[in-house]
């Protein structure tokens, strides 16, 4: 899976470079995160723009992330979801869980 | 039963990277599909989850006793339906014993059969001679 990761005031931004999160690739989201939150970058938002497909095993994936980054007192919210990437949070509840930001300006203003 | 308006089978090797593969055509059976008036762009990423899960759960079933298995995907449309069935040979599980995910107490999986459910029509996991089939039906 291609991420891409930059420091940015104080938050890890994880840019995911693909199309398309499934059973194929998750897994490879789940330990990157989990390799952050380990080494103590445990604020962390994942910007989705370039995706436009997640299924169930994505979803799981990042809410791995973020109970991982909870237990260290650190947070992952979301940016940058399509519209159908939304709706997939909408219909697990999972838009209560996350905070997910329209832009990374957005979530800079009110993560920082 | 109506005369079906188009009929693909496929069989791939019990591997996630075919996932995409058999995603896509579920997006441009959709996006070619005749005479359907709904939001043709939901549906197209509803049957390419449909498929991608039911994929996937067919192909961890197989993984798990015969790791060299094959995974059978048909998708037959119809005037007015749209039918996928995913072939297994694992061991087999009981759809209804199959809970909800809690929407409060979220977990990291247990969603593929409730996307399924919940964006098709009618789900069903039946045993027949030498595999599993699990088959949704999607009115159009």
């Amino acid at each position: 899976m291609k991420l891409n990761l930059e420091r940015k005031n104080g938050f890890n931004i994880i840019f995911v470079q693909e199309e398309r999160i499934d059973a194929h690739n998750s897994g490879e989201l789940k330990e990157y995160i989990l390799h952050l939150v380990e080494h103590g970058d445990v604020n962390i938002v994942v910007q989705l723009e370039n995706v436009r497909f997640i299924d169930s095993s994505g979803l799981g994936a990042l809410l791995s992330g973020y109970k991982n980054a909870a237990a260290k007192s650190g947070k992952l919210a979301l940016a940058c979801c399509k519209q159908q990437v939304l709706s997939m949070f909408e219909l697990t509840r999972l838009n209560r869980v996350f905070e997910i930001y329209t832009d990374l300006n957005e979530a800079f203003e009110n993560e920082t | 039963m109506c005369n079906p308006v188009l009929q693909i089978d496929v069989i791939i090797p019990t591997q996630t990277k075919y996932l995409d593969l058999i995603g896509n055509i579920g997006e441009h059976i959709a996006k070619d599909l005749d005479n359907f008036s709904g939001d043709r762009e939901a549906l197209a990423y509803h049957l390419n989850l449909v498929l991608t899960e039911a994929t996937t759960n067919a192909i961890k079933h197989a993984t798990l006793t015969t790791p060299k298995d094959t995974v059978r995907v048909t998708i037959q449309t119809q005037e007015n339906a749209l039918i996928i069935k995913v072939y297994d040979h694992g061991q087999g599980f009981d759809l209804e014993t199959v809970p909800l995910p809690d929407f409060d107490q979220p977990k990291e999986n247990g969603m593929g059969l409730y996307f399924i459910r919940t964006l098709m029509d009618s789900v069903t996991y039946t045993k027949q001679d030498d595999c599993n089939v699990l088959e949704i039906i999607k009115y159009l």
